[in-house]
């Protein structure tokens, strides 16, 4: 192992969460859902807010860290964060930054956070009206490739084409977060239950994706609050240690107008397993996961480059049975994920992996030890976060 | 006539770009080829992926028999009218294009034809060059079919 690791040096203080509303339907302005949620974490840690001196965010998140600082009277700023890309792919990375600052001394106690509103701004799904496309959009956009399933169907066709994957492998996908959500008071899809019927009978929104392979938009905001290693065991609850995380995506990914060498991919290749190595784990280790569902395509390619089944084995592993959290062979998005829980760009995945070390999820894996992360398929760059329990040290 | 309505956003070129679509006005398909190492490369940027140079060109595709050949890499169909100017269409077909002639870059067009249309990822494309002449000023896109 390098001796460059974060590997065990910082642990989860607190996590916190507003409640989480379909889009445009927040009572709060975005801001103030920020607020609101890093003030729930940090009384879930048991920390006064003002000491917290760090912050960190990702997807061009609005809300200015020095406002926030101001806000909420932290006694000094010390550390201001914002990890490139859209979409959720920096919502391991956010994590992975702050916990860089802390082992390198540059703050002590970082919140990573994502708030928004999308009534009080634009929807992710939805042009504006007329317009032009200029740069590398101008090779797409005038052709109707503009929402994020459009920009992101074809890579997943390319990959299914190659390796035959069957649409029941995407369904079960869904079908697991909608699952989870039934046991989960959080989630906006909690008491809407979605069966195969309902599954197959959705309109396409992007063939290959229907309705129910695509996430929700939702309002609302997540924050996590980091702290030393050091200072794990004095914290509320069951101490749960960041053991690996890493972000980027394979070579010239971002190459313009779907020039990508490896173009069917989620972005995991090199990414996944870096993340795993400075672990110092499997696949095979991995208790519990969260993969970040923008689109089902996207999870269904993240899993396999994170190493839990190869390609062709896809249609026989992916199945609601082995992804469910009682009992399955690889429990997937426990808490109904971006599908069923919220989209909260994934900071809320992060939050269940948490949950899941410290044994306080609505779909409790037994025993849970490693739990993993993946961010934000198919964009770039992408990031990946394994958190640990004291065993797991 | 065009495959998606008026109204859809228009391309706008920039010092980057615009070979490009002065070349699609004129109905011949150019895209970025390095003047150092040979290179082709899509979309434009400033210097070579393959060897840095900022000596990067423009070359038109190889034709194959007159035509501006390519292979169908991949492809959706668009069934959600994100923008205002889709709404009550039918569904269309966006196709990413890989050009064997031009080291294997790889253009995004819509698929011409019934929109429901089967498509076949290996199947053979030709370049259409659709002018919207009525547009201020005036522009072309590239579009393809299956030949």
């Amino acid at each position: 192992m390098s001796e460059f690791t974060i590997r065990g040096r910082v642990a989860v203080a607190g996590v916190g969460e507003t409640t989480y509303w379909k889009h445009s339907q927040s009572p709060h302005a975005e801001f103030k859902l920020a607020l609101m949620a890093i003030l729930a974490a940090a009384e879930d840690a048991g920390i006064d807010p003002a000491e917290i001196d760090g912050f960190a965010s990702y997807s061009n998140d609005r809300n200015d860290p020095s406002r926030i600082a101001a806000a909420l009277g932290c006694r000094e700023l010390a550390f201001s964060n914002m990890q490139w890309g859209g979409g959720g792919g920096g919502g391991s990375a956010a994590i992975a930054n702050a916990a860089a600052a802390i082992a390198c001394g540059y703050a002590r106690c970082v919140v990573v956070f994502r708030a928004l509103a999308q009534g009080q701004f634009q929807r992710f799904g939805q042009a504006a009206a007329g317009g032009a496309a200029g740069g590398h959009d101008a090779f797409t956009v005038p052709y109707g490739v503009m929402s994020p399933a459009q920009k992101y169907a074809m890579r997943y066709q390319r990959f299914a084409h190659e390796h035959g994957i069957e649409r029941s492998a995407l369904r079960a996908i869904s079908m697991a977060s909608y699952h989870h959500a039934q046991q989960n008071p959080r989630a906006v899809m909690y008491g809407r239950p979605l069966t195969e019927e309902d599954y197959d009978a959705s309109r396409w929104i992007a063939e290959p994706f229907r309705l129910f392979d695509c996430c929700q938009e939702n309002d609302g905001a997540a924050a996590i609050l980091l702290v030393a290693a050091e200072r794990a065991r004095d914290l509320p609850h069951r101490p749960c240690y960041l053991l690996g995380a890493a972000a980027g995506s394979e070579y010239r990914n971002g190459a313009p107008v779907h020039n990508a060498p490896l173009y069917g991919t989620s972005s995991f290749t090199t990414v996944a397993p870096r993340a795993f190595a400075m672990a110092g784990i499997e696949a095979a280790d991995v208790d519990v996961a969260q993969s970040y569902e923008n689109f089902t395509g996207g999870v269904l390619m993240s899993l396999v480059e994170h190493g839990f089944f190869a390609p062709e084995e896809a249609n026989d592993f992916l199945t609601l049975d082995n992804l469910r959290a009682d009992g399955g062979k690889l429990p997937l998005n426990t808490s109904g994920g971006n599908l069923a829980e919220c989209y909260m760009h994934g900071l809320e995945l992060n939050i269940e992996a948490v949950r899941q070390v410290r044994g306080q999820s609505p779909n409790q894996v037994e025993s849970a030890e490693i739990s993993v992360v993946g961010s934000g398929p198919m964009v770039t760059p992408v990031s990946s976060s394994v958190f640990g329990a004291e065993a797991a040290l | 006539m065009s495959y998606l309505p008026e109204g859809m956003p228009r391309p706008l070129a920039d010092e980057l770009t615009e070979p490009f679509w002065a070349a699609a006005r004129e109905g011949r398909l150019m895209v970025q080829r390095c003047n150092a190492c040979r290179a082709w490369q899509w979309g434009p940027e400033w210097c070579c992926h393959a060897c840095r140079s900022f000596d990067v060109g423009w070359a038109e595709v190889p034709r194959r028999e007159g035509r501006y050949s390519g292979r169908i890499y991949s492809w959706e169909r668009n069934y959600h009218p994100v923008h205002p100017a889709l709404r009550g269409r039918d569904p269309y077909i966006v196709v990413l294009v890989e050009l064997p002639a031009a080291g294997g870059i790889r253009m995004v067009g819509n698929l011409l034809g019934e929109p429901m249309q089967e498509v076949r990822i290996g199947a053979e494309v030709e370049a259409v060059f659709e002018h919207h002449e009525d547009a201020d000023p005036p522009y072309t896109l590239v579009q393809w079919r299956v030949v």
